[in-house]
């Protein structure tokens, strides 16, 4: 414990709880609307041309954060662009996930002395951002969160009732493409904490733990924020003191809260089994007998 | 001064592509009409609620909804989508669905609203929903879960419903719920419906007013009028029958090569009154 607050005190300690912080509550509001539109694959996709982005502006010597950004966001584009229907979408990530990776490889080919950084892209860096890093990891943060709050009414509507949503006026098809970019700042910013192939640690697993643990959308978004924040400062704390990678705390550490909420807390939940009562059938009966 | 009808069709096309799924349908439908809109699948029925939807545009003549050109979000109307399911897991109640109806399409987070709330209750209470509106919604039966769309429809007090086959996926007894429900809204509010559907009888006793839509043709009127054997082998351009048994009607016809509505078979043995 001692340990732990003498580390509190070191400059990369408190950027990385800092970036940490913003991070996390992006990804528990992103990965309740990932779990409920079905799109882990686009996350994976999103991650991986994300690392393409980053390996291009090493080799042009710019931001490798930055990169991640222009990564996702160009791939957010394609996919958009190629297939905002929901059938065939899946087809359409693939083929450009395909593409992109490729570019990617030819990056690290071009660039020498390179295998640090790459690998640090792929399983987190979070402490190892500097000052400037949480600065733009913060801004990116803000400015997802107000799209976010904008969007998130109609979002919702569209994810949940899309033909209703259509009726009612709600732009579908440009929310799902609105939304695919929100994906990509979010995945940018998660790759810093556990990295490109453990993503959907941040992106699905708060998301899905949480809707097992009510049925209210509110607080299930609010239970999503609380398991991603847990998971990363707690992470990184585990890994400050253990001298191991934060993205080995952080997936374990999201692993356990799904399995608590599946199968401990959840099933616990009078409001949650409801429906799922022998009596539901039976009710159905008797009101229309 | 008699008012405007409430859905107005002249001479409307409406194509698929280059194919033109109905033409020159002209219609006016009153204030408080029930009408019943049939026909085989795949003769442009949904479409039809599209395009007073504001969804999608016709190709030739004009519609009219409450007096105006449709316009996507129209608080006039309310609209009953076909049958589709929800995720069992899925962190959404009965009530939030309700609730989108009032303001689920507005920007914004939504914050908590009494008034809203109230609203949300006193529909849930009209169509007996309250019993389960908080649990997960993807966990309720077809049933339920049709209740609480027809709720969603009407919680914005519409002065049209559009309904989109409400009765396909649900049990005899249930059909009858729900059609109870769409009932009493229309003798409490005055409103209109159009009622998509490929079975008339559950309906029979509420119709005022039927369409008829076959490959691009079609007939309008009473269901006594557009509900014989000749009106539906002009239609149908083939010989059919009209039949009724026990209170019900059943169209019959000689060839299936040309996909006839043929009446399931299975809802001729039941044989309910529709009274």
């Amino acid at each position: 414990m001692d340990q732990l607050v003498s580390l509190l005190a070191y400059e990369f300690v408190q950027n990385a709880i800092a970036a940490g912080f913003v991070i996390a509550i992006v990804s528990g509001i992103v990965s309740g609307f990932v779990v409920a539109r079905n799109m882990s694959f686009a996350v994976h996709a999103l991650a991986e041309l994300g690392f393409t982005g980053a390996a291009g502006f090493i080799l042009l010597r710019l931001s490798p954060v930055f990169g991640l950004l222009v990564g996702t966001a160009v791939t957010a584009v394609f996919i958009g662009a190629l297939g905002v229907r929901a059938r065939g979408r899946d087809v359409v990530v693939g083929v450009v996930m395909a593409f992109g990776l490729g570019l990617g490889v030819l990056f690290i080919t071009l660039y020498k002395g390179y295998a640090n950084q790459a690998f640090a892209i792929l399983f987190g860096t979070i402490t190892g951002v500097s000052r400037g890093d949480v600065l733009l990891l913060v801004a990116i943060g803000a400015v997802t969160l107000i799209a976010l709050a904008a969007v998130y009414r109609p979002l919702t509507f569209a994810t949940v009732d899309p033909e209703v949503a259509e009726a009612r006026g709600v732009p579908v098809g440009a929310l799902a493409v609105v939304f695919l970019l929100i994906m990509a700042a979010a995945v940018a910013e998660a790759i810093q904490v556990v990295g490109v192939l453990l993503i959907l640690t941040l992106l699905i697993t708060p998301g899905a733990a949480a809707e097992r643990l009510t049925p209210r959308p509110g607080l299930a978004t609010a239970y999503s924020v609380g398991i991603a924040l847990l998971c990363t400062i707690g992470g990184i704390l585990l890994s400050l003191v253990t001298n191991a990678p934060v993205s080995v705390f952080v997936t374990s550490l999201s692993f356990a809260c799904y399995l608590l909420a599946r199968f401990v807390i959840g099933p616990r939940r009078r409001e949650l089994r409801l429906a799922t009562a022998p009596g539901s059938r039976a009710r159905e009966k008797a009101t229309t007998a | 001064m008699q008012a405007p009808p409430a859905v107005r069709f002249e001479r409307v096309t409406l194509s698929y592509g280059a194919r033109a799924i109905w033409s020159d349908l002209s219609l006016d439908i009153r204030p408080g009409t029930f009408v019943a809109i049939l026909g085989p699948n795949g003769s442009g029925k949904t479409s039809l609620l599209r395009a007073i939807l504001g969804l999608v545009a016709p190709s030739g003549g004009r519609i009219e909804v409450l007096g105006r050109a449709p316009q996507r979000g129209d608080p006039g109307i309310g609209y009953v989508p076909q049958h589709s399911s929800f995720d069992p897991d899925l962190p959404f109640r009965g009530r939030d669905l309700v609730r989108l109806g009032i303001d689920g399409h507005r920007w914004g987070i939504g914050l908590p609203d009494a008034t809203a709330r109230a609203r949300v209750d006193r529909v849930l209470v009209s169509v007996d929903a309250e019993g389960y509106a908080d649990a997960p919604i993807g966990r309720l039966s077809g049933g339920e879960q049709q209740r609480l769309r027809i709720a969603q429809a009407l919680v914005g007090d519409p002065q049209v419903l559009l309904c989109d086959e409400p009765l396909a996926n649900l049990d005899l007894r249930y059909q009858q719920t729900i059609t109870a429900l769409i009932a009493a809204w229309r003798e409490r509010t005055g409103g209109t419906v159009l009622f998509v559907t490929h079975d008339v009888n559950p309906v029979l006793g509420l119709v005022d007013q039927v369409l008829f839509v076959v490959s691009g043709r079609w007939a309008a009127g009473t269901p006594d009028e557009v509900l014989t054997s000749e009106r539906m082998s002009e239609l149908y351009r083939s010989h059919v029958d009209v039949v009724r048994v026990h209170g019900r009607i059943v169209v019959v016809g000689e060839s299936t090569e040309s996909g006839f509505n043929v009446e399931e078979p299975h809802h001729v043995p039941v044989a309910v009154e529709p009274h």
